[in-house]
C-alpha cells in the first residue's frame, strides 16, 4: 500500500496535471490556494489561475460567467464556505442555468481537526443533493480523486467534489480500478449484510469487513464515490442479495449517503438500513484520528451497526 | 432632434409598452423597474451592442446582464423588439407553457446571457464573461445593469473589488438607481449612496448621467469604451415607473400589476407618448 494522501493533494496534483491536457481548464480560489492544493496548478499555470480574494459568493458567479464562454472553471474553497456559505450562489447562478462550473470543495468532514466545528463541514452532500443536476463525487483516495477530477472536466454540467485534509490510505491502486460518474464499486461480496460507504470511510468498510468476517458474518462492501446520480441498481441489488444495510460516511446522519440510500430503497426494496456517520452534531477541535475515534467513524462504528442492521430482519 | 435619438426614444417607448403588457397579461410582476431601466435597454439593443439575433451564441458578441432580474418585462421587451423572439410572445410572461419565466433564465429564452433573479449574482456572472474575455483577448464588451436596492448586497462590492483588482476595462456596470426599493426610499431602508465616490475608491471610472437622456446614456457606452485599464461605472439617476404618470417614483409599483383601468390608463399614456416621438 502506497504512503498516505490527502485527497485534497491529489486534486491539486491533478489540476497541474490536467491543466496540459484541457486548455480551457482554469481555476480560482478564495485565499486557500496553500491549502486547497489549487496552488500546485498557479505554480505551473499562473495565466490560468485566478485568486478571487476571501469573497466566495462572487468567486462563485464569476466561474459561472466564466463557464458561459466554454471555460472550465474550478472553484475552489473549503466546503463550509462553498457549499455552506455560497448555496444560493451555487443553486442559482450555476444549477439552476446548469453551467458546465466543477466547484472543488476541500476540508470536508470533521477530519479538518483542529480548525473545529466552524470549519467542519458536515451537511454539504446534504445541501448539494436538493439541487437539480448537480453531480457530486465524494473520493476515498488518491487515486479515485484524481480520476473524479477528469471525469468532472468531461462532465457537462454543475459537479461538486468533496476533498478531505487529512492524509489517507491509498485503496483503489489495483490494476482493475475504473472511475466512472454515477457507478458504485462492489469491492467485496457477502451474504448478510452490505457496507455502503463514501469517501473516507471506505477503507474502515473494508476492515469492518474483515472484523465482521472474524466473527462469521459475512458482509458486501460498496464504494459510492458519486453520491448523485446515486447507483440505484447497485444498492438495490445489494439490499436484494444481503437482505440490511448500513451506510458510512464522513457527514451529517441527515442528509447524506444515508438519506440517499434510504430513499432509494424505500417503497422498492424496504430492508433494514442503520446510518453511520455524525450523529447530527457539530464537530469540535482536536487532531483529526482523535475526532474520528470520538465520533465512532470507525470500523467498529460499522460493525456495530452492521450488527444491529442484520438484527432487524424479518 | 437626431433622427438615431428620436428612434432610440420611440424604441424606448416600444419597450415600456410591452414591459407594462406583459405585466399586466402576466397579472405579476415588477413595472417599476422595467420603466426605469427602459431607455438604457434601447441604447444597448438598438445601439451599444454587438449583438444578431440571428447568430445569439455567437462566441465573439457581446454581453449583457441584467443582475436585477426582475427587471425582466422591459428586457424581454426589447429582446422581442429587436428580434430575438415574437412580440406576442410577451403575453404569455409568467404564465405555465411560455418560455418568458419571472426571471431571467438563459435556458429557455433566446438572447438571454445569464440567469438572473437572486439579487447580487448576476454582476460576479458578468465579471466571468470579462475575465474569460481578456484571457483569450477577445474584443468583445460585457455590460450589466444592476438596482440601487440590490447595491445593498456584499456580493455586489466583491464584484467591484474583483473587476477593479483584474482590470477588467471590457466590462461597463450600469447602476439604475431610481432611488426606490419594495421596502421604499433606498436612502431610508439603507443608504448606499453616493455611488461616484465609492467607485473611485474601489478604483473604478464612474460617469454620472440622467438615465433616461438618450444621448448622455449613448456618451457614457462610449466614454466606457474608451477607457482602458479599469471598468467603467455609469450611474444612470432615472425615475421609477417613468413614462406611466400613476407609477413615476412610487415605491409601491416595484412589483405590482395594473388593474384594468390602470392598465388603461397607462398605454393611452404610453400611446401619447409614442405620437410626440413622431
Amino acid at each position: 500500500m502506497a504512503d498516505k494522501i490527502a485527497t485534497r493533494e491529489a486534486y491539486g496534483n491533478a489540476l497541474a496535471e490536467l491543466g496540459s491536457k484541457y486548455e480551457n481548464l482554469v481555476v480560482l480560489d478564495a485565499d486557500l490556494a496553500a491549502a486547497t492544493k489549487t496552488g500546485i496548478f498557479k505554480k505551473k499555470f499562473p495565466e490560468r489561475f485566478f485568486d478571487c480574494g476571501i469573497a466566495e459568493n462572487n468567486m462563485f458567479g464569476v466561474a459561472a460567467g466564466l463557464s458561459t464562454t466554454g471555460k472550465i472553471p474550478f472553484a475552489s474553497t473549503f466546503a463550509m464556505f462553498a457549499a455552506g456559505r455560497s448555496f444560493d450562489q451555487i443553486r442559482n447562478s450555476i444549477g439552476y442555468p446548469h453551467l458546465n462550473v466543477k466547484i472543488g470543495a476541500t476540508h470536508a468532514g470533521i477530519t479538518v481537526g483542529e480548525d473545529g466545528a466552524s470549519h467542519q463541514c458536515n451537511e454539504d452532500i446534504a445541501l448539494m443533493r436538493t439541487i437539480p443536476g448537480m453531480v457530486i463525487l465524494n473520493p476515498a483516495d488518491a487515486v479515485e480523486a484524481r480520476c473524479a477530477v477528469e471525469a468532472a472536466i468531461k462532465h457537462e454540467g454543475p459537479v461538486y467534489m468533496r476533498f478531505g485534509r487529512l492524509a489517507v490510505s491509498v485503496i483503489n491502486d489495483t490494476p482493475d480500478y475504473k472511475f466512472e460518474i454515477g457507478k458504485g464499486i462492489l469491492l467485496a461480496e457477502g451474504t448478510d449484510v452490505t457496507i455502503v460507504a463514501t469517501g473516507i470511510m471506505v477503507e474502515q468498510a473494508l476492515i469492518a469487513r474483515e472484523m465482521l468476517e472474524a466473527d462469521g458474518i459475512s458482509a458486501s462492501v460498496v464504494n459510492i464515490h458519486t453520491i448523485k446520480p446515486l447507483d440505484k441498481e447497485l444498492i438495490i441489488a445489494c439490499a436484494q442479495q444481503t437482505g440490511a444495510i448500513v451506510t458510512s460516511e464522513e457527514h451529517n446522519i441527515i442528509g447524506g449517503l444515508g438519506s440517499a440510500v434510504c430513499e432509494c430503497l424505500a417503497g422498492v426494496c424496504p430492508v433494514p438500513v442503520v446510518r453511520h456517520g455524525v450523529e447530527d452534531t457539530f464537530g469540535k477541535s482536536a487532531p483529526a484520528k482523535e475526532l474520528l475515534e470520538y465520533y465512532g467513524l470507525n470500523a467498529n462504528g460499522i460493525v456495530e451497526r452492521a450488527k444491529r442492521a442484520i438484527s432487524m430482519k424479518h | 432632434m437626431d433622427n438615431k435619438i428620436l428612434k432610440l426614444k420611440r424604441t424606448a417607448n416600444d419597450i415600456r409598452i410591452g414591459a407594462v403588457e406583459a405585466v399586466y397579461n402576466a397579472k405579476s410582476g415588477h413595472p417599476g423597474g422595467a420603466l426605469s431601466s427602459a431607455d438604457i435597454f434601447a441604447c444597448l439593443y438598438f445601439s451599444e451592442l454587438r449583438i444578431n439575433p440571428e447568430s445569439p451564441k455567437d462566441p465573439d458578441r457581446d454581453r449583457f446582464v441584467l443582475s436585477k432580474g426582475h427587471s425582466c418585462p422591459g428586457l424581454y421587451s426589447a429582446l422581442a423588439h429587436r428580434g430575438y423572439f415574437d412580440v406576442a410572445e410577451l403575453k404569455g410572461f409568467r404564465h405555465l407553457g411560455s418560455f418568458l419565466q419571472g426571471h431571467p433564465d438563459m435556458k429557455g429564452i433566446k438572447g438571454i446571457d445569464m440567469s438572473a433573479g437572486s439579487l447580487g449574482q448576476g454582476f460576479s456572472c458578468a465579471c466571468g464573461m470579462a475575465l474569460a474575455g481578456k484571457i483569450d483577448n477577445k474584443d468583445y464588451r460585457v455590460y450589466t445593469l444592476i438596482g440601487d436596492g440590490e447595491s445593498q448586497e456584499g456580493q455586489i462590492w466583491e464584484a467591484i473589488m474583483f473587476a477593479s483588482h483584474y482590470k477588467l476595462d471590457n466590462l461597463c456596470l450600469i447602476i439604475d438607481n431610481n432611488g426606490l426599493q419594495i421596502d421604499g426610499k433606498v436612502a431610508d431602508v439603507m443608504n448606499t449612496m453616493p455611488y461616484e465616490s465609492k467607485l473611485e475608491a474601489f478604483g473604478w471610472n464612474v460617469v454620472s448621467i440622467d438615465g433616461h437622456d438618450i444621448e448622455a446614456i449613448l456618451g457614457a457606452f462610449d466614454t466606457a469604451r474608451a477607457t482602458k485599464g479599469k471598468s467603467t461605472a455609469i450611474v444612470a439617476k432615472t425615475i421609477k415607473g417613468k413614462g406611466v404618470s400613476f407609477m413615476e417614483n412610487e415605491a409601491g409599483w416595484h412589483g405590482k400589476a395594473p388593474n384594468d383601468a390602470e392598465y388603461a390608463q397607462a398605454m393611452a399614456e404610453l400611446n401619447e407618448l409614442a405620437k410626440n416621438l413622431k
